[in-house]
């Protein structure tokens, strides 16, 4: 059935990465020098890849669209990166971490990618360590780990809840490093338009500067995208205002196929939306599962206080249901039974939807704890709070915070109230082994590749991911395709493919400029993402993708006939730059149903009504479904599957349980 | 709760570019909810704006959670508004009351110019990081981490050096726009850590010299930057940068 290569190399599982990377051509130091790498994106995987490549002696041109490249939405990671370290000795191991990722993924993951990964993730943590990065530590001195969802082990590194933006530190410290080095060439507030293709290979991009407004040509020997996820394809997810879909878009249109675009990951804890006002949402770490509980009232539309209700009269439905995983189950489980409690009128909170979670068991504990530490072996609870309350505050203060200001409630007092939220998106461009999309010489890295998750990310190992690619595979992977390169030399800017090119970017912004419509972009920003997570969604059905994909359709050629975009493209317009940006998402929206309407089966963050267990969980059908659905852009907003088969000869295929 | 009834007069600069001068402009606001952050209710703004046919403010933001470090409002006089320890983005309009006349104005430094409206040019920053805000190891090249015990204290200690956001606020309220709490910290946090010893005496120097060269003025100690820090940077680190750059004068071999 597969009509893929994905050049995954031949041998067994444990050593096709080592052998692979030992045999792939290279490129030798005086041939480098000449070799130039346009890198699109400054975030884990884009500013990893760009220092390391200039470090080996490529010639690198990075992009952001960001004022800085220390901005990329990297940042906002909050709990932690997976490594197969086994520093805690509880049996974690290469294989294990492999073996959690595949089955997290709900076996919808490549498995040579993913043993690859897992290979690599101790080398991160040695990396990262070694440039400055601040890791949590314990009173011995050595490194500190947590537990997050999908896994029995401690695995998880973290810096309290900023992770995400130690490690992005110290990925761009490497990459101002190599900047004034002058083997980096950094442009900041420049967005990717377009891709130049010549002669069927990646040639180059065309960026707009975003303060001038001016369009550039950049030339590349190859081109890599390193742009991010498209959750904001919802208009509220927990992604920053600027994340979007449109380098891996204006790819896809120049040929890069799109890969499994319904997986969507829709995280269980995430502050509850409050209003019609509501930019974005805001994600309390998973890691905070680790020490809360979550819970619903037993009794429906229960209006007491939480603190009012006592502990038989509430249901700790995680626990009740999953009692091995307990509140650690993964993210897609544990959101679809947050949906499940509040649809069955459980809700808390002024909308209901919303479900506690609650610190005050384990706040207790650690209080106890910490008072035996001081020789007092019979505390009482007041003197346990106070001291256990210093220790969860060590751990999440900064969730805390973020939580208090934006509610304007006191978490350490009353539970926080929390609901799924888009936050991540395990689809992206399709990429083989090498991390080089359908298009010779366009490569993508991070989370805007399909290629690790399946059909639902772990916790704590999309950082892992971004740092992977960028670190250790795609520096050694791009080799086989530039080592063929060495006798090109740079293209001219004025080559006919760069001119058209330019024109097709020029033109749709002339095109935005010129509508002057009556409804701003947000507008119809908003009703995609309404369409999108009442029928694409957490869960999904084939009436409802049908309708969601006539709808957007309509949305598309109102956008097309009265968005209103003030200004001119000369200067620095931000509704200018959300204009094009929509208007990528609106046609991805409609992929992301069509893919979803496809794969008539539940998987991971896919989760079709009419395919269910007897008890509500996701039902696979293996038979038929186990393939990466590729789709290939065509004319006029047209798409074309391809499948790649999912092929398992290391782990057995099962039914996912967390019981 | 999706409207509010909060009534607001607000005054904010807009400037088309770096070429023209600016201005403050009024704008009156209705119905805003408590509940909405402060961008939000420059969404609500916007909206406005387009509709009218206007060009909306230009402000720079993006993970609106108080990390990115990217918006940068001078609100009523202080950065970041009226709250200690938030940014922006974090603010939330309860913060304000019913009637209230709020100024907006963009950080204010010769080294950051203004772009347009709120927006300004911080790129400085990055030039600072790239003199020397890093230590010195190629991919590939370390060694397992835990080799390397860094005692917790001292660890801690990094981390909240390490906090810094890189947002500015520090020299938009400074009266001399010195950049030295940033620019500390980040020394700070290197000069704390074992890995960062080897360059710890070159890197302080090439850092303060392009601090200068961007045009940042010196520290009088006011403390200005630790108040008004939506990290809690503290002044020690300027401390310890300044007994650093003292030091380094007298390590021949290590000056730059």
């Amino acid at each position: 059935m597969s009509d893929m290569n994905s050049n995954i190399p031949e041998g067994e599982l444990a050593s096709k990465w080592t052998k692979y990377k030992s045999s792939v051509p290279l490129v030798n130091p005086s041939n480098k020098r000449t070799i130039e790498v346009i890198i699109v994106g400054s975030g884990l995987a884009g500013a990893s890849a760009a220092a390391t490549l200039a470090e080996m002696g490529y010639k690198v041109k990075c992009f952001c669209f960001q004022d800085s490249p220390r901005r990329a939405h990297s940042i906002a990671a909050q709990g932690g990166i997976n490594a197969a370290k086994n520093y805690q000795n509880d049996g974690d191991s290469i294989y294990r971490l492999f073996y959690d990722t595949i089955k997290g993924g709900d076996y919808r993951a490549r498995e040579a990618n993913v043993h690859r990964l897992a290979e690599v993730s101790a080398n991160i943590i040695d990396q990262c360590v070694a440039q400055g990065v601040p890791l949590a530590r314990e009173y011995g001195g050595l490194l500190d780990n947590r537990s997050f969802g999908g896994t029995q082990v401690q695995r998880t590194f973290y810096a309290a809840g900023q992770t995400g933006q130690q490690l992005l530190l110290g990925a761009y410290s490497a990459l101002e490093r190599q900047i004034g080095m002058g083997k980096v060439e950094m442009y900041t507030r420049h967005e990717m338009l377009e891709v130049v293709k010549i002669d069927g290979k990646a040639r180059g991009i065309i960026a707009r500067n975003l303060i001038t407004g001016e369009i550039e040509r950049h030339f590349g020997h190859a081109v890599v995208l390193g742009t991010g996820g498209y959750g904001n394809v919802f208009y509220l997810s927990t992604n920053a205002m600027g994340s979007n879909v449109t380098a891996a878009w204006k790819a896809h249109k120049q040929g890069a196929y799109f890969a499994n675009p319904c997986y969507t990951q829709i995280h269980p804890t995430c502050i509850p939306v409050s209003g019609d006002h509501q930019s974005k949402l805001t994600l309390m770490s998973e890691s905070l599962r680790n020490d809360g509980r979550i819970w619903v009232p037993k009794k429906k539309d229960d209006t007491r206080k939480p603190s009012e209700i006592p502990e038989d009269e509430r249901d700790y439905y995680l626990e009740r249901r999953y009692p091995a995983f307990g509140n650690l189950v993964p993210r897609d489980v544990a959101s679809r039974a947050a949906k499940e409690r509040c649809d069955a009128g459980y809700g808390v909170g002024a909308s209901k939807l919303a479900v506690y979670l609650d610190f005050k068991a384990n706040t207790e504990r650690y209080g106890r704890i910490e008072a035996a530490k001081a020789g007092n072996h019979n505390p009482d609870k007041e003197t346990c709070m106070r001291l256990g309350t210093a220790v969860i505050k060590e751990k999440y203060g900064n969730l805390f915070d973020m939580y208090a200001q934006i509610t304007g409630e006191n978490p350490y007092e009353t539970p926080m109230r929390i609901y799924p939220a888009v936050h991540y998106t395990m689809g992206g461009l399709w990429v083989d082994y090498n991390l080089m999309t359908s298009v010779p010489g366009l490569y993508c890295t991070g989370e805007a590749n399909f290629s690790d998750h399946g059909a639902n990310r772990l916790g704590a190992s999309a950082l892992m991911q971004g740092l992977a690619d960028g670190y250790f595979v795609l520096p050694y992977t791009i080799g086989a395709y530039l080592s063929k390169e060495i006798s090109i030399k740079a293209i001219p800017t004025d080559h006919p493919a760069f001119v058209e090119a330019e024109e097709r970017a020029v033109g749709i912004l002339n095109t935005l400029i010129n509508i002057k419509g009556t409804k701003s972009v947000d507008h119809f920003h908003k009703r995609l993402g309404h369409i999108m997570w009442e029928k694409c969604g957490m869960a999904r059905n084939e009436k409802g993708l049908k309708e969601a994909i006539e709808e957007i359709r309509a949305l598309r050629a109102e956008f097309w006939s009265d968005v209103r975009v003030p200004g001119t493209a000369d200067e620095l317009n931000t509704e200018l730059e959300k204009a094009g940006r929509v208007a990528d998402f609106i046609e991805l929206g409609e992929l992301m149903c069509i893919d979803a309407l496809n794969r008539n089966e539940s998987c991971g963050g896919h989760f079709r009504e009419e395919y269910q267990t007897e008890e509500g969980e996701a039902l696979r059908d293996d038979e038929n479904y186990a393939y990466v659905a590729a789709w290939e852009f065509k004319e006029g907003v047209n798409f074309e599957l391809h499948k790649e088969e999912l092929k398992f000869e290391n782990i057995k295929v099962a039914q996912r349980s967390y019981k | 709760m999706s409207t509010g009834n909060m009534n607001l007069t607000l005054k904010v600069w807009r400037q088309k570019n770096n070429k023209t001068k600016g201005a403050l402009v009024d704008y009156k606001l209705t119905d805003i909810s408590p509940d909405m952050s402060f961008l939000e209710m420059f969404d609500v703004l916007n909206e406005q704006l387009i509709n009218k046919g206007e060009e909306p403010v230009v402000f720079d933001h993006d993970c609106r959670e108080g990390i990115c470090g990217m918006c940068s409002m001078f609100i009523n006089g202080r950065p970041h508004g009226p709250k200690d320890l938030v940014t922006t983005c974090q603010l939330h309009m309860r913060s304000f009351k019913d009637g209230d006349t709020i100024v907006v104005e963009p950080w204010r430094a010769a080294a950051f110019p203004v772009v347009k409206d709120l927006t300004v040019d911080r790129s400085a920053f990055d030039r600072i990081i790239a003199a020397g805000g890093f230590i010195s190891v190629n991919t590939g090249n370390a060694q397992d981490a835990n080799n390397l015990p860094i005692p917790k204290m001292q660890a801690d200690a990094a981390f909240e050096a390490a906090a810094c956001i890189g947002c500015g606020a520090c020299v938009a309220t400074c009266k001399n726009a010195s950049a030295m709490l940033f620019v500390s910290a980040k020394i700070s946090q290197l000069a704390l850590l074992p890995q960062g010893q080897p360059e710890r005496y070159r890197r302080v120097q090439s850092m303060v010299a392009q601090m200068d060269a961007e045009g940042f003025g010196n520290c009088t100690n006011t403390g200005a930057c630790e108040a008004e820090c939506p990290k809690g940077i503290s002044l020690e680190n300027i401390a310890r940068m300044n007994r650093d750059f003292a030091s380094a004068k007298f390590i021949s071999e290590e000056t730059v």
